[in-house]
C-alpha cells in the first residue's frame, strides 16, 4: 500500500477533521458517550463486584457457616407471652460434624449475647462471642496486644476476655491494657488480648467503630450466662433457649467444600426436623456472584454494542455526506492517478482517526466519571486496563466497519462524473 | 526554464493512434453517439488543438486520450498499449505516469496548500516524502509562485491557481499535458501567460493536446483538429 505515506495520510484526515471542526466533534460524540459510558459502567460493576467478592472471602471461601435460625412455628408460639422456644444448634452438632467428615479440619462452635461491659465507668454494649481457640486459629487476625484464647482458658473455664480493637479503645481505661477487668454480666474478665478489627477494603463496610466484640472461652459463656437468653420486648419478655448461634466449619480442600455442605445440610436434617439452622457457603455466594458479573457482563456488552452502532452509524452517516461533499476532490485525485484502493484508503484513514480521537475522548470520559463517582456517591469502581484496550479497540473497528461503505462509495465514482460535480 | 522541464524525451514516432474510436452514452432510454468513428494519431512533442461547438464530441475525445474513460467500439493505443485491455487499476497507473491534465476551473484541492497541491501526484508515485517538497519547489518556481508555496488556493488569483495546476501536473514528468479549456475562466493577460507556459513546454519536447474554441489560442498549436457530430471535420496544419 502507500506506507511511506501513511503518516501523510493521517495527517490528511486529521486537517480535514480540524477544517470541520465543529462537524467533526458533533460525529465524534457518538464514540465519546458510547466509549465513555462503557468504561464508566465497568468501573462501577468492577467496582462492586469486587466489594462482593472481598466481603465473600472475609467469611473464608474454604468455610462453611451454619447459623441457627428460629423456624416459623416457633415465632408465632411465642407472641405476647412469656413462653421458653428452644431451637437451634447444639454442642452435640458441632463435635458430629467434627467427627463425621474426614476433610473438616476444625470446627468453631459460636455463641453470641449481647451484654454491657463495664470497667469504673466506662461502659459499653458488647457483642459477647463465646468460642474456642479454633476461632483464632480460623480467622488469622493479628493480636494487638495479648495472646488469644487458650485450650486451658476451656478447660479451667477462665474469666478471661479477649476484645476487639475498637471496644477496648472504648472501655478500657489509658495505659496499661492486659490484666484490666471488664464487668460483663455479674462476673469479671481480665482481658488476656486485644485482637485487630475485621479488615476492611471496600468503603461501603460499617464504620469500624461499631465492631465491638469480646470473646470469651464457650465454657465459662455457659457456666455464667447458661443457654437460656431472655429478650425483653415491649409488653413481654421472650426467652430463647439457643445452644450455638453458629458453627463455623472449615474444609481442607476446596474442592470439597460444596461437598460437604451439602452432606452437613442432609445430615442436620435428620436430627433437626423443624430447619432451625441455615446453612451459608461462602464459596457458593462467590460463585454465585461470578454468575452475576457474568450476567452484568452480557447485559453491559449489549448496551456498548447499541451504542457503539449508533455511534458507528453517525460516523458512517457524516462520511456519507463528506464523500459528496468533497466529491470533485475525489475525481481530482482519480484523474491524477489515484487507485481505487488509494481512496479507500483515504477515506478509511478518516474514520479511523475521527472514531479513534472520539474512543480517546471517551477514555478520557470513562476515566473521569468513576473517579467522580467514587468522590460523590461514595461508591467504589475499578477501570481496569482491559475495559481500556476493549474500548479502543472496538472504536477503532467501528469507524473502520462503517467507513467502509462511504469510503467504497467514494472510490466507485466515475471520476469523469466527479470532476464535473458542483 | 527549469532544468528538470529540459530532461524530457526527444522521442519521436506515434505516441496516440485512435483507430475508429466510438463513445455511446446512454442517456435515459436513448443512446447519444458521442463519437462516431474517430481515427488519427498523435505524435511525440506535437501540440494539437482540439476544436469544434459544443455537443461535437471534444470533451469526450479529451477524456478518452485522458485515459478517463474507454471506447465503446474501436481502438485506442497509446504508446503501444491497447488502453481498451486496461482494468481501471491500469488506466490509474498509466494516468499516474503518462499523462498530466489541467482544467477550466482549475480543480485544485481547497483544503491543501500550493505545496500539497503540487505534491499529490508523487504521493500516489510513492516518492519519498523528503524529496517531494524539493520537486514541489522546482515547480512551483518554474511557475513564478515561489513566494506562494504555502498558501491555499482561495487565497491566489485564478491566474495563480492556473499556474498552480500546471505545476502539478507536470510534477510527474508526463508524456502528454492535456489541457481543457485552461483559459476559459482567465482574462487575457493571465490567458496568454498561461499561453506562454503551453508554449514553452512545448519547446520542451512535450506532446500537448489542448481542447478550446478560441482561434487565437488554437493558433499556438501546430495542428487543429476541427470536430463536428462526433466525428473529425478535418485537421488544419
Amino acid at each position: 500500500m502507500m506506507y511511506p505515506h501513511l503518516f501523510q495520510e493521517v495527517k490528511l484526515g486529521l486537517k480535514n477533521l480540524v477544517l470541520h471542526g465543529l462537524r467533526s466533534l458533533l460525529t465524534m460524540l457518538g464514540m465519546v458517550f458510547g466509549v465513555g459510558s462503557v468504561i464508566a459502567m465497568l468501573a462501577v460493576g468492577e467496582g462492586a463486584n469486587q466489594e462482593a467478592l472481598e466481603q465473600i472471602r472475609l467469611l473464608g471461601s474454604n468455610n462453611i457457616i451454619i447459623h441457627s435460625a428460629k423456624p416459623i412455628n416457633e415465632e408465632n408460639k411465642a407472641k405476647g407471652r412469656t413462653f421458653l422456644s428452644i431451637y437451634g444448634l447444639l454442642y452435640e452438632d458441632e463435635h458430629t460434624i467434627g467427627d463425621t467428615f474426614a476433610s473438616v479440619d476444625r470446627t468453631v462452635p459460636v455463641k453470641i449475647i449481647r451484654k454491657e461491659g463495664r470497667v469504673g465507668k466506662r461502659s459499653q454494649e458488647l457483642r459477647v462471642v463465646g468460642t474456642t481457640p479454633a476461632w483464632f486459629e480460623l480467622v488469622r487476625r493479628p493480636m494487638v496486644a495479648g495472646r488469644p484464647l487458650l485450650s486451658r482458658d476451656m478447660i479451667k473455664k477462665a474469666n478471661v476476655v479477649v476484645l476487639s480493637e475498637s471496644a477496648a479503645k472504648k472501655i478500657l481505661a489509658a495505659g496499661k491494657t492486659i490484666g484490666q477487668k471488664v464487668r460483663i454480666g455479674g462476673s469479671y474478665y481480665v482481658v488476656a488480648g486485644i485482637v485487630r478489627n475485621l479488615a476492611s477494603t471496600g468503603k461501603t463496610i460499617k464504620p469500624l467503630d461499631q465492631e465491638m466484640d469480646g470473646y470469651i472461652p464457650i465454657t465459662s459463656m455457659r457456666e455464667h450466662f447458661g443457654d437460656v437468653v431472655v429478650k425483653r420486648t415491649a409488653g413481654s419478655r421472650l426467652r430463647e433457649k439457643v445452644e450455638l448461634h453458629q458453627v463455623i466449619i472449615q474444609v481442607r480442600d476446596i474442592n470439597e467444600v460444596e461437598a460437604v455442605a451439602r452432606g452437613i445440610s442432609t445430615m442436620l436434617g435428620h436430627f433437626h426436623k423443624n430447619a432451625d439452622y441455615r446453612v451459608e457457603v461462602p464459596l457458593a455466594l462467590l460463585r454465585q456472584a461470578e454468575a452475576t458479573k457474568r450476567t452484568f457482563n452480557i447485559v453491559l456488552g449489549s448496551i456498548a454494542a447499541i451504542s457503539l452502532l449508533v455511534g458507528g452509524i453517525g460516523i458512517m452517516n457524516i462520511m456519507l455526506a463528506s464523500v459528496t461533499e468533497r466529491t470533485r476532490e475525489i475525481g481530482i485525485r482519480r484523474a491524477i492517478g489515484a487507485k481505487r484502493r488509494q481512496i479507500i484508503t483515504q477515506f478509511l484513514i478518516e474514520t479511523a482517526v475521527l472514531s479513534s480521537c472520539g474512543g480517546l475522548i471517551g477514555i478520557a470520559m470513562g476515566l473521569f466519571i468513576p473517579w467522580l463517582i467514587t468522590l460523590f456517591a461514595g461508591l467504589p469502581t475499578v477501570v481496569t486496563t482491559m475495559s481500556l484496550v476493549l474500548s479502543i479497540g472496538i472504536s477503532l473497528a467501528v469507524g473502520i466497519i462503517f467507513g467502509l461503505y462511504p469510503a467504497s462509495r467514494a472510490a466507485h465514482l466515475d471520476p469523469i462524473q466527479a470532476l464535473r460535480h458542483e | 526554464m527549469n532544468s528538470r522541464q529540459q530532461t524530457t524525451n526527444s522521442k519521436t514516432g506515434t505516441i496516440i493512434r485512435l483507430e475508429s474510436v466510438e463513445k455511446v452514452y446512454h442517456v435515459g432510454n436513448e443512446d447519444v453517439r458521442a463519437l462516431a468513428g474517430v481515427t488519427t494519431t498523435i505524435g511525440y512533442g506535437s501540440f494539437w488543438a482540439i476544436m469544434g461547438p459544443s455537443g461535437s464530441g471534444k470533451s469526450t475525445m479529451l477524456n478518452l486520450l485522458g485515459c478517463l474513460d474507454q471506447p465503446t467500439a474501436g481502438k485506442y493505443f497509446f504508446e503501444d498499449q491497447d488502453v481498451n485491455l486496461l482494468d481501471d487499476n491500469g488506466l490509474s497507473e498509466l494516468r499516474l505516469r503518462k499523462l498530466g491534465f489541467i482544467f477550466q476551473s482549475f480543480n485544485l484541492i481547497p483544503q491543501l496548500t500550493v505545496k500539497e497541491n503540487i505534491e499529490l501526484p508523487l504521493f500516489y508515485l510513492n516518492w519519498d516524502p523528503k524529496t517531494t517538497a524539493g520537486r514541489a519547489a522546482d515547480l512551483a518556481e518554474m511557475v513564478g509562485l515561489g513566494d506562494r508555496f504555502h498558501h491555499r488556493p482561495m487565497e491566489l488569483s485564478g491566474g495563480q491557481q492556473q499556474r498552480v495546476a500546471f505545476a502539478r501536473a507536470l510534477a510527474n514528468n508526463p508524456e502528454v499535458l492535456l489541457a481543457d479549456e485552461p483559459t476559459g475562466n482567465l482574462d487575457s493577460t493571465t490567458s496568454a501567460q498561461i499561453m506562454q507556459l503551453l508554449v514553452d513546454l512545448h519547446k520542451s519536447g512535450k506532446t500537448i493536446i489542448m481542447v478550446t474554441h478560441e482561434h487565437h489560442l488554437a493558433a499556438f498549436a501546430e495542428k487543429r483538429l476541427l470536430m463536428r457530430d462526433g466525428r473529425i471535420d478535418h485537421i488544419e496544419a
